[in-house]
């Protein structure tokens, strides 16, 4: 049990994401209302860039900017960069998948009334187009 | 100094994109979809000169974009095999956009076409990179694009059943590519790479170490959890019905004959290259993934039997034919990846004849889905009548069709396996019988003389559709899909004859992969 427990607290960040991971996962998966089904999917992406960025960062260095052009960059006091320009390229891909989700059940509201995925497939359903 | 032909990869995804944005700005939905399908030509081309190029040269390259080598730089890498898939797919896409034209022009506003047509070029740029990478972030990032593209081309009909296909279908992408972006970030957490070439060097370490088996494994499976998602393999095909069957035809031929090989493609790359077989039959993968496709035969049949919606039917059928390619992934060896291969070209010739030839049999039936009204369809449109009960045996294998070619190179295959051997000869004869209990029937039924609609319209029984349009029964054929349809016909019967040399181009390909 102890041993449990030193190993979570060594790599915390770490057990944060993959629960963060699941309440997202669950909530995509099982939510009946769109929007949280939406919010349940940014959960996910997020706890994956918190995974991502921690791998990258290393206690006590510096972010990877070059300050000037005549001071030699000096690559052990950066932190690594490239985990962070993943996550950035993720972060769009995530924004643009969401947009896209929102801009659908907008236009599903506008038909039905309702954000409930059930009530919307059971009207389809029922009503042919 | 860079041969010319090793710049074809880059350009063609280049051109693909470009040409989406110059798509979107023609007004002119003529010429939108003129441009569309001529980037579509030409990527066919200049990806079959290079698939002819490196088959006589038997090499394969990698393309560094920007010049950056390999710790930072993003790479592109093309061999034969891609090449070829690359060249094949767009000639199917070529020819899923031309038979599907008057759907298209039917289903989507005419306002909207150039969008359409630009979510088409996103989609087919997404695809070539999915093929060519040889990075697993940039994989990420298309896959992502390919994701919303596809998404966009089922929901372009607007009407309610698409759009709730349609969110369904993202939804499941969506976690699909959440488990794929989770193990990517545990295998770069591992290993510190995301190039091809530098994990396979981290992976032989850990291997022969002995390190990290677990957290390895665990992420195998997510990764490979992930894409199944997303080609539809059993448990995980709920979102495929509805959004293939509802979709317009060209969107529905696309999506079950390309969208969902393309990252089958990229997890057979991931296999070979990252990983290498020996190392991947370690996590037991490959066991899982048979025991899937096993149950994907039958429960796609069994499903396809039960559907009275003809689209909807050819869909399920889609899920039984991706079925046969995990079947070929599952057994993990070079031959079974080949029979793999050779169905992901089958099939991507034969769902997409299938698709358009049911979209203009529905087309001369009054626009209606509902097997009932299909009856006599084949003797109003001869053409798809022929196109439909080709593809119909072809599915159920009839020697001298694709089908056919795939069940046998399975079950040679399975020869060389232990227990699989039996389990993959009984599940490919009765998912034989099962496709042929549900495609015989219908093509008797197009066969069969009569016009439902008419007869009711006629009679009295049933009053015009609300549309105010008056039911046209003659229609004309569009030479487009005329033209459409006798191209997939003689692509299922080349691959039908002409098997070995194909079979053999395959090998060489997985071989250079």
């Amino acid at each position: 049990m102890k041993e449990i427990a030193s190993v979570l607290a060594q790599n915390h960040i770490l057990a944060a994401s993959v629960i963060l991971f699941g309440i997202g996962f669950v909530n995509l998966l099982l939510q009946k209302n769109l929007i949280r089904k939406i919010i349940g999917l940014n959960i996910m992406d997020t706890a994956i860039f918190l995974l991502l960025t921690s791998f990258g960062y290393i206690e006590g260095r510096y972010a990877p900017i070059l300050v000037s052009t005549t001071d030699p960059a000096r690559v052990e006091q950066y932190v690594n960069p490239i985990p962070t320009g993943l996550v950035l390229t993720g972060i769009v891909v995530s924004v643009s998948c969401t947009a896209f989700m929102l801009a659908l059940t907008q236009r599903l509201y506008l038909h039905y009334h309702t954000l409930d995925i059930d009530a919307i497939l059971m009207m389809v359903r029922k009503g042919g187009n | 100094m860079l041969p010319f032909y090793q710049n074809i990869p880059f350009f063609s995804i280049l051109l693909s994109m470009v040409g989406g944005v110059i798509t979107s700005l023609i007004c002119s939905p003529r010429w939108a979809a003129r441009l569309h399908l001529g980037i579509l030509a030409l990527c066919c081309a200049a990806n079959g000169y290079l698939a002819w190029v490196l088959f006589h040269t038997g090499e394969s390259f990698t393309y560094m974009l920007g010049h950056y080598p390999a710790p930072w730089g993003n790479e592109l890498r093309a061999g034969p095999l891609e090449a070829m898939l690359c060249s094949l797919f767009a000639l199917v896409m070529f020819l899923c956009v031309l038979g599907g034209l008057e759907d298209i022009q039917h289903d989507i506003l005419p306002k909207k076409l150039p969008l359409y047509y630009l979510m088409l070029n996103l989609l087919w740029s997404s695809m070539l990179v999915m093929v060519y990478t040889n990075d697993l972030f940039t994989a990420y990032v298309f896959i992502e694009i390919n994701t919303i593209a596809s998404c966009a081309i089922v929901m372009a009909k607007d009407t309610g059943h698409t759009n709730m296909a349609t969110i369904r279908y993202i939804i499941m992408s969506q976690l699909g590519s959440g488990l794929f972006l989770l193990a990517l970030a545990l295998l770069y957490g591992i290993t510190g790479q995301l190039l091809f070439p530098s994990l396979r060097q981290a992976i032989e370490v850990l291997d022969t170490t002995g390190n990290y088996a677990l957290p390895l494994t665990v992420l195998t499976g997510l990764m490979v959890l992930g894409l199944a998602i997303k080609s539809a393999l059993y448990p995980f095909h709920a979102w495929l019905p509805g959004a293939h069957g509802n979709a317009t035809t060209a969107s529905s031929a696309i999506l079950s004959g390309l969208v969902l090989k393309g990252y089958i493609v990229l997890l057979i790359k991931i296999l070979y290259q990252v990983y290498t077989l020996p190392v991947a039959r370690k996590t037991h993968i490959f066991d899982v993934l048979f025991v899937l496709a096993v149950i994907a035969m039958f429960m796609g049949s069994w499903y396809a039997m039960k559907e009275n919606h003809l689209k909807r039917m050819i869909a399920y059928s889609s899920v039984a034919q991706v079925g046969y390619i995990f079947l070929g992934i599952g057994m993990g060896t070079a031959a079974g990846m080949t029979a793999a291969v050779f169905q992901i070209m089958a099939h991507a010739f034969t769902k997409p004849l299938l698709f358009v030839s049911a979209g203009e049999l529905i087309r001369v039936s009054g626009h209606h889905k509902q097997l009932y009204y299909l009856r006599g369809a084949a003797h109003r449109a001869p053409l798809a009548g022929v196109g439909f009960t080709m593809g119909g045996l072809s599915m159920i294998g009839l020697p001298l069709l694709g089908g056919f070619v795939t069940k046998l190179f399975l079950a040679q295959a399975s020869l060389e396996l232990g227990w699989q051997n039996l389990l993959a000869f009984g599940v490919l004869v009765a998912s034989s019988v099962l496709n042929a209990l549900y495609y015989l029937p219908v093509i008797l039924l197009i066969w069969t003389h009569g016009n439902p609609l008419k007869e009711e319209l006629d009679s009295g029984a049933r009053t015009a559709p609300c549309r105010s349009k008056p039911v046209v029964f003659d229609l004309p054929m569009p030479p487009a899909f005329a033209a459409s349809a006798l191209c997939l016909m003689a692509g299922v019967v080349f691959l039908g004859v002409f098997f070995n040399p194909v079979s053999v181009l395959i090998h060489q390909g997985l071989a250079l992969l």
